[in-house]
């Protein structure tokens, strides 16, 4: 009965955004009067750890290399996971993996899903509740999960990480995979240079057409690597090629929430705007004052960013070099 | 070789979103509504694209709505699709819709479903994927290419942090993001063309609601810009630890 | 009927068919990615850009009333009044020339010529891969059609056509032109014959260009016919119909110009709503004040009203009724709304108006031509009270 998260480990650590969904799962768990059981694939001591201080009572672990990428072996291992478990409530993330094996187990499971839900669901006994956004992040809707298993895909960055210091049990998950019928010819990571991916991001700097050309994205990537934080363009800026299509933010790119998000040189047309309004701090510099992207910021500079960005990655530097 | 691809009717991306009926309904009063833009740009242009290049032969339209959403699959027969069916059921949740594609795609032999990446109504990303569970079929997500050569599908798509090339056999359903097609726009031909293309409506049939909604609520705006000035960006930096406890 | 008509509803409808929202959407895409861009570079340098021609055949939009089976659209003149509307409400010139295409040289052919004629150009036509010309207006005869002095004169199988037509859009860039010349008495209003005269045909060549106000992109010149030699099949109907048939076809060109003055004043009205509501003076948008609230709301009722004159002209002709008197009040007051609402909005927008930086000062040098074109609005009054004072 216990509620089942599913976790990935991405890169050498435990996904943020999967560390989110224990503690979301532990919240619920603690509403139900249940656990918390983690299912993870290839993880490593260390990431059983992490899982644990998040708030995963049990752990199963699988070991399977053929798991890849293909939503039907993920979703065949959840399954098998949930009905091993018995739970009645299975917990994902809203990332490129939830968005597809989510629904998936929706279909197989006959459960009612949320798909990116943004708060903790309200348990009517047994119904929930779930609050998730709408119109591209302009409104909000509560849905009622009426089905007996639920299932939740959680939206990055809306629910913070809190690390308890509990421990989890483990427990040795061999699950039966059907055949994958998907050949993978090749992956290849995004050119992030180090830089956590846009979805994951906490820290945000954006550019657009203000910024007149590519050459000039040094000052770009100067402030964000002063602050830690990753590189995203507006929708012209990558349809002329000036940047990688990958950071294309937008209603028709990546949607985004990170807590703080600087725009530079973009005037804020609605279409940006439904991509990146979810995020927690605006900050828009645009030497235009009438750029409507002042209106949706919670600090706004106008003047030249060819002559504020290089103070601004100054001031930041001073900043943290005071912090050390 | 036939192709179905699934249409959502959506506002159209510059709406001003309000609710009506104690908040409980999207008021639609005045309000235009197109085709959903992935629908539409990449899913639907690239099976035109397909069946210009003789790698299809027909290209249908499924949408799942009332009567009021013809006008919006008129816009799609318009630029091209050879027909559609509109399952007559105003769908609770994306399961449902989802339902009623799977059961006509089974029903009808189609190999291919194409979706858009995801309504910009609902923002769910999920009805490819449903549709591919009850349809027991691979389910590829975020297509930015998709190639033919005969009963092989070969995929680029965005997998976390970063692309993948992948090769399916169909039957398939995949899920479509920018980077498959270009845009169109329907000609006076297509507009005329599109008034006596079939559009075949069925009754909508199978499960009670997974889930519904119970309400909506406007997500607030900003409400002030503080402004600041170029000379004091060190105040800027404070306020983003101080203030809004982001650096 | 010329063209298919599929909403044929019984009882008054003042609302836009789904086929005309499809058509005014797709107008609208392609504006802003084919026409915007550069229509102030053609404004300025006189430059009629055949390539968007092209494009607006592929599009359907040149062979609009042209049934299907002669490569048209098959559409009726409700589609076509809003196709020249929302075309007119980007640039000016290109809907002119669109209009002048599809209503007077093109129409010509399809209400008045055989079947042999309609299948060798109209295709060529509908599909843009020809452009249409119509030659009617003189140096010294413009009103005063019936005085004209280009003669045709009968030589065997052949007509042998001397004289020169002013005034005329695409005199240069046409590929075929329906020109109407004299083939009896002055003043005889069956004196008059219609001839489709091809562009390669010696003796026939374009004159000079007029550098003109407005509607600059749309080309307008002169037809040059020294001893052209025509072949007695290309003329359209019968010897001595020309008259009459260019009467009739000006009752359709009337709708067609009132349409573009339509999109004029759209287009300006706009823009005027738009800036009003953006432009800050004493701390409020200029909206605020009735002063200029007063004009919108003036400019606004203005728009509508001939909206209503042009659509009802539009639907008498697709019911196959006369509409000399209609389509002259549509033209008549249509084009003075567009010349009065395209110079309010230069007033309201100020000095902005009065640079190439906003888009009214184009809206106001274009607004002109529609109380001149395919007659003028002292020509439209005439043709009123004629009508109106019948027994």
């Amino acid at each position: 009965m216990s509620v089942l998260v599913y976790t990935e480990v991405s890169k050498g650590r435990v996904k943020k955004s999967s560390l989110e969904c224990v503690n979301y799962a532990a919240n619920i768990a603690k509403q139900m009067g249940t656990s918390v059981t983690a299912i993870v694939n290839n993880a490593e001591a260390a990431h059983i750890e992490e899982l644990g201080k998040a708030g995963a009572n049990k752990i199963l672990t699988v070991k399977n290399e053929k798991i890849n990428s293909d939503s039907v072996l993920i979703t065949a291992m959840i399954e098998q996971a949930a009905k091993a478990e018995g739970s009645k409530v299975v917990i994902f993330a809203f990332d490129v993996t939830g968005k597809a094996a989510a629904p998936r187990l929706s279909a197989k499971l006959k459960a009612g899903l949320v798909a990116g839900a943004i708060d903790l669901p309200v348990i009517n006994g047994n119904t929930f509740e779930v609050k998730k956004n709408v119109f591209s992040g302009k409104a909000n809707a509560t849905y009622v999960i009426h089905s007996d298993i639920k299932i939740i895909s959680l939206l990055p960055n809306s629910f913070p990480v809190q690390l308890s210091g509990g421990a989890a049990t483990t427990s040795d998950l061999t699950i039966d995979l059907p055949a994958s019928r998907i050949i993978v010819k090749e992956t290849r990571s995004n050119s992030s240079g180090g830089m956590i991916p846009l979805p994951e991001a906490e820290l945000v700097v954006s550019a657009g057409r203000g910024l007149k050309g590519p050459e000039n994205w040094k000052i770009v990537e100067d402030l964000a690597n002063s602050l830690g934080a990753t590189t995203a363009c507006s929708r012209p800026v990558a349809d002329m090629h000036w940047r990688p299509h990958h950071e294309h933010v937008g209603q028709t790119g990546v949607a985004i929430r990170p807590n703080l998000y600087i725009a530079i040189g973009i005037s804020g047309a609605i279409q940006h705007l439904a991509g990146v309004n979810g995020s927690k701090t605006i900050v828009v510099i645009n030497n235009d004052k009438e750029a409507p992207f002042f209106k949706s910021a919670d600090y706004g500079i106008v003047g030249d960013a060819f002559s504020i960005l290089p103070k601004l990655t100054e001031a930041v530097k001073k900043f943290k070099a005071h912090q050390n | 070789m036939k192709i179905l691809v699934a249409i959502s009717n959506v506002p159209d991306t510059t709406t001003k979103i309000q609710f009506t009926d104690g908040d409980t309904k999207f008021n639609s009063q005045g309000v235009t509504f197109v085709i959903n833009p992935y629908d539409e740009w990449y899913a639907l242009v690239r099976a035109l694209e397909l069946k210009e290049a003789n790698l299809a032969e027909k290209v249908t339209l499924i949408h799942v709505g009332l009567v009021d959403s013809e006008a919006t699959i008129r816009k799609g027969l318009s630029l091209g699709a050879d027909d559609a069916v509109r399952i007559n059921a105003e769908g609770p949740d994306a399961f449902f819709v989802a339902e009623q594609i799977a059961n006509y795609a089974k029903a009808n032999s189609y190999e291919l479903v194409l979706v858009g990446k995801e309504t910009i109504n609902y923002n769910g990303s999920s009805v490819g994927a449903i549709v591919a569970g009850l349809m027991d079929l691979p389910f590829i997500s975020l297509a930015t290419k998709l190639e033919l050569a005969g009963t092989k599908a070969t995929i680029e798509h965005d997998v976390d942090g970063g692309v993948q090339i992948v090769e399916c056999d169909l039957p398939l359903v995949i899920s479509c993001a920018k980077g498959m097609a270009e845009q169109r726009i329907p000609n006076m031909r297509g507009i005329m063309a599109a008034r006596t293309k079939p559009l075949t409506v069925i009754e909508g049939s199978g499960s009670s609601a997974l889930t519904s909604v119970k309400s909506y609520a406007l997500n607030p705006g900003r409400t002030t810009c503080k402004m600041i000035t170029e000379d004091n960006l060190d105040e800027l930096v404070s306020l983003l630890h101080t203030e809004a406890k982001v650096i | 009927m010329s063209g298919q008509i599929l909403d044929t509803q019984v009882g008054m409808s003042f609302q836009l068919s789904e086929n005309q929202v499809a058509i005014a959407d797709m107008i609208r895409k392609f504006g802003k990615d084919h026409i915007y861009p550069k229509m102030m570079e053609w404004d300025e340098s006189q430059e009629f850009p055949v390539d968007v021609f092209k494009k607006l055949g592929d599009l359907g939009l040149m062979g609009v009333l042209v049934p299907t089976e002669y490569g048209g659209s098959g559409f009726g003149y409700t589609e076509y009044v809003t196709a020249i509307t929302e075309l007119g409400s980007i640039c000016g010139s290109i809907a002119l020339s669109m209009a002048a295409h599809n209503s007077l040289c093109t129409g010509h052919i399809l209400q008045f010529g055989n079947e042999e004629q309609k299948k060798k150009y109209l295709p060529k036509l509908a599909s843009a891969e020809w452009i249409g010309a119509w030659g009617l207006t003189e140096a010294n005869t413009g009103s005063d059609a019936l005085r004209m002095k280009c003669v045709a004169k009968q030589d065997g199988d052949h007509w042998i056509l001397n004289g020169t037509k002013n005034w005329i859009t695409h005199g240069i860039s046409g590929d075929v032109a329906v020109v109407l010349a004299r083939t009896g008495e002055l003043l005889d209003s069956h004196g008059i014959t219609a001839f489709i005269v091809e562009r390669t045909t010696p003796g026939f060549k374009g004159g000079k260009k007029e550098n003109k106000l407005g509607m600059r992109a749309s080309e307008t010149a002169e037809l040059i016919f020294d001893n052209c030699k025509i072949h007695k099949s290309q003329v359209l109907g019968n010897v001595g119909d020309g008259f009459v048939q260019a009467m009739k076809v000006l009752d359709g060109g009337r709708i067609s110009i009132a349409a573009l003055s339509l999109g004029i004043a759209k287009g300006a009205l706009t823009a005027s709503i738009k800036y009003s509501k953006e432009r800050q003076q004493f701390g409020q948008p200029i909206s605020n004040f009735q002063a200029i609230a007063f004009k919108l709301a003036d400019m606004a009722t203005e728009f509508e009203a001939a909206e209503l004159l042009t659509f009802q002209a539009a639907d008498m002709k697709n019911k196959g009724k006369k509409m000399t008197k209609e389509s002259a009040i549509a033209k008549y007051y249509a084009s003075e709304v567009a010349v009065r609402v395209s110079t309010e909005a230069v007033q309201i927008f100020g000095g902005y108006g009065y640079t190439k930086d906003f888009p009214v000062e184009k809206f106001y040098r274009d607004s002109k031509l529609c109380t001149i074109g395919e007659g003028t609005s002292e020509i439209q009054k005439l043709v009123i009270a004629r009508e109106i004072l019948k027994d």
